[in-house]
């Protein structure tokens, strides 16, 4: 059965095969072409946004159309491209770095990807039925619910419909990693990657339920008129902006915490070294996620929240910069007298640090409120989160997709398009974001569509403008990289890196099932140790056995579907009668698919020990 | 842990245990639902001013909570540490929270 896999087969089982799979490998694969694609999407929106800004009162967009891309910009960025990848670099990893044969609930691991894509679809859909939501990423009121149209109300249901995905994918993980690890890996044995993955996926369950809540408060308010936001009867709308920020810090650490444990897996095995204080690196991560909960209120300094709360909250922020920085020293001690091998997954982790660290400077910067009074709503904010969001987070998806692809599709991505990419990306961002600090320090304002002539402005728009075509180059270069790379490039050996780590152990890419026999785990950076002190492969731990699988299953799909065209239903319900078919059929396939699921048994199926053991090793 | 999955052949000590722990469940459950009716009941009479009715209410809440997870969530069993690090955390992270929002709104 496994060894028939590379037998050609036609299109449409490889679809069917796609549609219904419960395999964590696919499941990885889905979500990076999932979330590649909105990378891509996102990407162009800053194109956009980038040439009506090349000159003065530009008029390349409307000013109304302007506030849409910006909006879709943002939220695609962290919710569709940002989120997704992370999820397919742990789909892709954990569980082989664990030792485990899938994640604890493949059926819910689907789920959480159907969810995703259908939210990230229904949000999408904005742009060709009235208009894309315009209130910012933010979604702040009473700007949101204000804003006519349909727009908000594709921000609401789509982000509620991915959020679900996403917080169900964060649990999966979680009972994951507490219940499935290897026998012999403790806790202190785990790669740090998948410590952080951990670590991320507590954010995930701790801070999701903010926004599902406001969300669900800001749904309630535009489609059947309750009145929490609105002041004018009684609402109050700070409210949302704590809700969407009680979450959203902590979404900003999501968004970085599991590449910073991609950057301790590339650093420490391109430097042939233990990973340096691995303890303090765990117990730092620990603490930023700690820390991450106390100190939403830095986004509202200038709400007028007084004095005494604005000081709590800018000393918490600034004690963050302590376990980053802890952080940042254990790298580059790390990386101090190893031996080092510079290419591409290392090359992204080099220029990561300079740039995090420009990064978390100006965020030791905004977090002062006297100082945050001028930086606020200025393209000074806007440099700083771009320099760590793309600075920390896409610099760390590349930089894991070039150290995982042969694990990922068994092929090694091109050096030569690798480096390419790199220098154009790392260069074009350095020269679009940085110098936005010091427009942002002469005054000029984030979100306006246009600016004035005559203002010094136009010199360093115009840099601006260059350094996001150069990133943009960048990514193609790496899109046809893939697609090289899957076409002719080379087969990636099962061990191509000289790795430390569990998943380097088995083929490139595993067989369906993982692990023949659970491997034992005699310390930190497993097969290392089994390199140096043993016979270079990992002791089973287990005699050979039957193995236990998860059967593919179309209800995930279909209950995403089904919530998708709910989604539609409870948008148009307010104009139409007729909408109110799609919520109630929506549900109904949604609740159908989920009875479904409760009442028929599924106990998976056994690949028998002899069909182990007749598969050559 | 997967051996006690076939229900049909248990011996004689888990048979005893479960019985025990079915017992626990039932005075846990009859405990809850007195719970609530002393609360519609403290409510509903009228007789305590509000300053005494409402700790009372939150009091009878907290103890309920507890129930659910130490009895109906198992958390008093071995093997539960990692749930209960997760719940522990998820209650400090609300707290937080609730103390961060009062503290900004009447300090």
């Amino acid at each position: 059965m496994s060894t028939a896999a590379s037998q050609k087969r036609g299109f449409g089982t490889v679809l069917w095969d796609y549609l219904t799979t419960v395999d964590h490998k696919k499941i990885a694969h889905l979500y990076l072409f999932g979330g590649g694609f909105f990378f891509l999407l996102g990407g162009l929106e800053a194109l956009a946004i980038r040439i009506q800004l090349l000159q003065p009162e530009n008029d390349f967009v409307s000013a109304g159309f302007y506030n849409e891309i910006l909006t879709m910009h943002g939220t695609t960025m962290i919710f569709l491209a940002a989120m997704p990848l992370i999820f397919a670099i742990m789909n892709a990893v954990v569980p082989l770095q664990i030792g485990a044969r899938d994640v604890a609930f493949p059926f819910l691991n689907s789920l959480g990807f159907w969810l995703f894509l259908f939210g990230g679809l229904l949000l999408n859909c904005s742009w060709f039925l009235g208009g894309a939501p315009d209130a910012g990423w933010t979604g702040y009121v009473p700007l949101s619910i204000t804003s006519p149209g349909h727009g908000v109300d594709f921000y609401v249901m789509g982000l509620q419909i991915a959020g679900a995905g996403t917080l169900i994918g964060g649990i999966n993980f979680l009972a994951t990693i507490v219940t499935m690890r290897a026998p012999g890996m403790t806790y202190m044995r785990m790669p740090l990657f998948s410590w952080t993955t951990f670590i991320t996926s507590i954010l995930i369950l701790f801070a999701f339920p903010a926004l599902t809540v406001g969300l669900f408060l800001l749904m309630f308010d535009r489609m059947f008129g309750s009145a929490f936001f609105d002041v004018g009867l009684g609402g109050n709308a700070i409210i949302w902006q704590h809700l969407f920020w009680i979450f959203g810090h902590p979404e900003v650490y999501i968004l970085i915490l599991p590449l910073f444990g991609v950057f301790s897996e590339v650093i420490s095995t391109f430097s042939k070294k233990r990973l340096f204080g691995y303890t303090a690196m765990v117990f730092a991560t620990i603490l930023i996620a700690f820390l991450g909960f106390m100190v939403w209120a830095h986004h509202m300094f200038a709400v007028g929240l007084g004095p005494v709360a604005n000081s709590i909250f800018s000393l918490a922020t600034m004690a963050i910069a302590v376990p980053t920085g802890i952080k940042i020293f254990n790298w580059l001690a790390t990386m101090w007298g190893g031996r080092i091998t510079i290419n591409s997954a290392m090359l992204w982790t080099l220029g990561f640090i300079p740039t995090f660290t420009i990064g978390g400077m100006t965020g030791v910067m905004v977090a002062s409120v006297v100082a945050d009074y001028q930086y606020h709503d200025s393209y000074f904010v806007v440099a700083h989160f771009h320099y760590v969001i793309v600075g920390g987070t896409v610099f760390g998806i590349f930089a894991a997709l070039h150290y995982w692809w042969p694990k990922m599709f068994g092929r090694v991505l091109n050096e030569a398009m690798g480096k390419l990419t790199f220098w154009t990306f790392f260069i074009g961002f350095h020269l679009t974001f940085f110098i936005q600090h010091f427009l942002g320090l002469m005054g000029m304002p984030r979100r306006y569509w246009t600016y004035l002539e005559g203002q010094q402005l136009d010199l360093g728009n115009q840099i601006s403008t260059v350094g996001a075509f150069f990133m943009a180059f960048g990514v193609i270069v790496f899109v046809i990289n893939a697609i090289y790379t899957a076409v002719k490039g080379e087969k990636a050996a099962d061990d191509p890196w000289d790795g430390r780590t569990l998943e380097w152990s088995i083929a490139s890419p595993p067989a369906h099932y993982n692990f023949k026999q659970m491997p034992l785990v005699r310390g930190l950076d497993a097969l290392w140790i089994e390199k140096m002190e043993g016979k270079g492969r990992l002791t089973p731990a287990e005699p050979l056995g039957d193995i236990h699988m998860p059967n593919s299953s179309f209800l995930p799909f279909m209950m995403s579907l089904g919530l998708f065209i709910a989604g539609l239903g409870f948008i148009y319900q307010v104009n139409y009668n007729w909408a109110y078919i799609l919520l109630f059929g929506g549900m109904a396939i949604m609740l159908g698919s989920m009875l479904a699921r409760s009442l028929k048994d599924d106990h998976g199926y056994h690949i028998p020990k002899d069909e182990l053991e007749r598969e050559v090793d | 842990m997967a051996d006690n999955t076939n229900s049909k052949d248990v011996n004689p000590f888990q048979k005893q245990k479960n019985k025990e722990e079915m017992q626990k469940q039932l005075i846990t459950f009859a405990l809850m639902i007195v719970f609530t009716i002393i609360a519609f009941v403290v409510v509903a009479a009228g007789v305590m001013d509000s300053m005494f009715v409402i700790p009372i209410l939150l009091i009878l809440a907290v103890v309920q909570v507890g129930f659910q997870f130490y009895y109906f969530m198992h958390l008093k069993d071995k093997g539960h540490d990692m749930p209960a690090v997760m719940i522990y955390g998820g209650i400090w992270a609300a707290l937080l929270t609730l103390a961060g929002l009062g503290v900004i709104t009447w300090w």
